[in-house]
């Protein structure tokens, strides 16, 4: 069975009808004046799910958390979180915590205190409180700043702060309004790894905003790619990389090659592209394809699915020439990027799988660039 | 900048300095003036101090004044306080330019007219005048002073901080309770200091609004200074120009720390 890369747990609650979701946003506006923050949208999140929320700057992800947290209210639609409308459901009486983006750490408490902060309004013993911030403090690595106060930290350390303070009450349900975006490369991959076990240990669900993907990738069963306040896809990151369901979504998670053209020939499972630079695609579609002859459409390829060559691919369709225009060497893999005869530059990469190579491709070569049908995918919008 | 220091500017500082300063010098000194005769030197004593504590109508004069002072600046803080909330946390509402040209009217309106109002308002609803009702012109006039104090630390308070205290399990009271007020509780003491000390200078707000038995100092000293100035007086108004002092140096004080760690915080990020 073919199927699309491996995953890291075999969880997909989302494809059984049966499972109701824990949260549900149910054509969910929120207006600020005429300023629509978030349109129309419709969500389904299930328990113990790890969902990422990704987009520009802008597009409403914050506010799709403060209307969880309980600080906005939507202007029309409505949230339901474990079946119940959280409609008019004050922020102290939702099991849910929230990270804020902006830290929000109480300035006249030490760490210790504002970690602890959430445990003691919830009146748990004092001994408890002390094991428990203990224990997460040493999991954000900054035990030995204990007693400091917010103000003389570093910004990452600020940061871990507030992870600690939100994760350390383990709400049913947490928001995490990018968690991760302050630290260093490696401190940031093991608190990843951290919160993907803690999640994993106590079966909490989290909903993550990031502008990392990689991280989102990583870390989520499923990513919904959002726009202006809408979701535009979504799906687990292997669907969302390799079955993007538009040229915005492609675009937006990694690199991509998209190629315009118009359908020609349409059979059952493949069509034929003229692309405007000039060679023939053909591809292999699914059955939701719905384009007919003639009809406008995206051919969209990663990088790492082109197989690039000095010599003419021994086939009529699916392979291009063009000029070596730029090279990064990146160590673990080689990127091409090429200038075809039409103007339009192609970006190939080539895993450096050998130490050494004997014929290496340089600058203004020219070379072919070839893949096969089902490398990439036929975009309709 | 210019670090020498020209003649006309030295003079000129001087000059103001002497003409702001030099009467209170003068006063302070003449309080420890052993003669009778408020201008003439006669070695020094301290003898007018024990005259002013035994003058029994001097030092009623001050208990009222004093109760009033904190019963005036502990409401006005209160209220104070709560009218800057409400200026800053609801940006939108209905009538919060109207509002807030309420709030701050006092400020800048003549005492002689807040003082002749309230007057016309506590005899028309036939109100005894004394102590309450000095004390609630004190507070109607200082509340707003307050509210500017406290306003001015608020603008600079993340409101998410009260929201992060929400979601940690505090209902709104709570919130405000356990989070906004230590934060900006340097401000509302300053606020509190600032009352008490406007409360305590008032002369013609409480000649309007007092009556029998509730005779602030600055009443008492006004009307014993029209019979002529003796050195009690000077030695009174000593002890008066210090407590001032002191408040007022107190309320910079926590000002500037509060502004020196804003600064360290600025700093870092
Ligand atoms: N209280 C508010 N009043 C008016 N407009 C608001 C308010 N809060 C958010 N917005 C607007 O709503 C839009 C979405 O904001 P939001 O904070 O959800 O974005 P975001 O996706 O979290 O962006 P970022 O990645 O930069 O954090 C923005 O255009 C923002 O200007
Ligand atoms: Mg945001």
């Amino acid at each position: 069975m073919k199927s699309l890369g491996s995953t890291r747990r075999s969880f997909t609650p989302w494809l059984d009808k049966e499972t109701k979701p824990y949260i549900s946003f149910q054509n969910v506006t929120k207006k600020f004046g005429d300023f629509v923050a978030v349109d129309n949208l419709t969500l389904n999140i299930y328990e113990r799910e790890f969902y990422s929320l990704l987009g520009p700057s802008g597009c409403g992800k914050t506010t799709l958390l403060r209307m969880l947290a309980g600080f906005e209210e939507p202007t029309s639609g409505e949230i339901f979180l474990d079946g119940v409308s959280l409609k008019g459901v004050p922020p102290h009486k939702r099991p849910v915590n929230m990270m804020f983006q902006s830290y929000a750490l109480f300035p006249h408490m030490s760490v210790r205190d504002n970690i602890g902060f959430g445990l003691k309004q919830a009146g748990i013993a004092k001994a408890q409180i002390t094991e428990r911030v203990d224990a997460i403090l040493k999991l954000v690595k900054l035990e030995e700043f204990a007693k400091r106060k917010p103000d003389q930290l570093s910004g990452g350390q600020r940061q871990r702060v507030a992870l600690a303070r939100s994760v350390v009450l383990r709400p049913k349900l947490l928001l995490l309004d990018e968690p991760l975006g302050a630290l260093d490369k490696k401190l940031r991959e093991e608190t990843q790894f951290e919160l993907m076990d803690l999640q994993h240990e106590l079966g909490l669900t989290f909903m993550i905003v990031t502008h990392d993907q990689e991280e989102a990738m990583t870390m989520s069963d499923r990513i919904a790619v959002m726009d202006k306040g809408t979701v535009i896809q979504t799906g687990t990151p292997a669907e969302i990389y390799e079955a993007p369901n538009s040229r915005y979504v492609a675009d937006f998670i990694g690199t991509v090659n998209t190629l315009e053209g118009k359908v020609k020939e349409k059979a059952a499972g493949k069509v034929k592209i003229v692309g405007k630079d000039g060679f023939t695609i053909e591809a292999a579609t699914t059955d939701q394809f719905a384009l007919n002859t003639d009809d406008t459409a995206w051919f969209s390829i990663r990088p790492e699915k082109i197989k690039v060559s000095r010599s003419k691919p021994d086939k009529q369709t699916n392979a291009v020439e063009g000029e070596v225009w730029d090279i990064g060497y990146l160590g673990d893999m080689t990127l091409f990027n090429v200038m075809l005869d039409s103007g339009t530059i192609m970006r190939a990469s080539v895993l450096n799988a050998k130490r050494t190579v004997d014929d290496p491709i340089g600058y203004e070569d020219r070379i072919w660039l070839s893949f096969e049908p089902d490398a990439g995918i036929v975009l309709e919008r | 900048m210019n670090r020498n220091w020209s003649i006309f500017n030295i003079v000129s500082v001087v000059l103001g300095f002497a003409f702001l300063y030099l009467p209170i010098v003068l006063l302070i000194v003449y309080s420890f003036n052993a003669s009778k005769l408020v201008t003439v030197w006669g070695g020094f004593s301290t003898r007018w101090y024990s005259e002013m504590l035994s003058n029994q109508g001097l030092m009623d004069a001050a208990w009222v004044t004093f109760r009033v002072g904190l019963l005036s600046a502990t409401v006005a803080t209160v209220l104070g306080t709560l009218a800057a909330l409400a200026l800053v946390r609801h940006t939108r509402f209905r009538g919060r330019t109207l509002f807030t040209g309420m709030v701050y009217a006092p400020l800048v309106m003549p005492e002689v007219i807040t003082g002749l109002s309230l007057l016309l308002l506590f005899v028309s609803v036939g109100f005894e005048r004394g102590f309450w009702t000095v004390s609630l012109a004190h507070i109607t006039f200082s509340m707003c002073f307050v509210a500017v104090v406290v306003q001015s630390r608020l603008v600079s308070y993340d409101m998410s901080l009260e929201e992060a205290a929400q979601d940690l399990g505090c209902t709104p009271f709570e919130a405000f309770y356990k989070v906004t007020l230590p934060v900006i509780l340097p401000a509302v003491i300053a606020g509190w200091m600032l009352a008490f000390t406007l409360s305590l200078d008032d002369l013609v707000i409480a000649s309007f609004t007092s009556g029998p038995g509730a005779t602030t100092l600055p009443m008492k000293i006004f009307s014993q200074v029209r019979l002529g100035v003796t050195p009690e007086i000077n030695a009174v108004c000593t002890v008066l120009i210090g407590l001032v002092a002191t408040g007022v140096i107190i309320a910079s004080l926590i000002n500037k720390r509060k502004m020196v760690r804003e600064a360290r915080i600025d700093s870092k990020v």
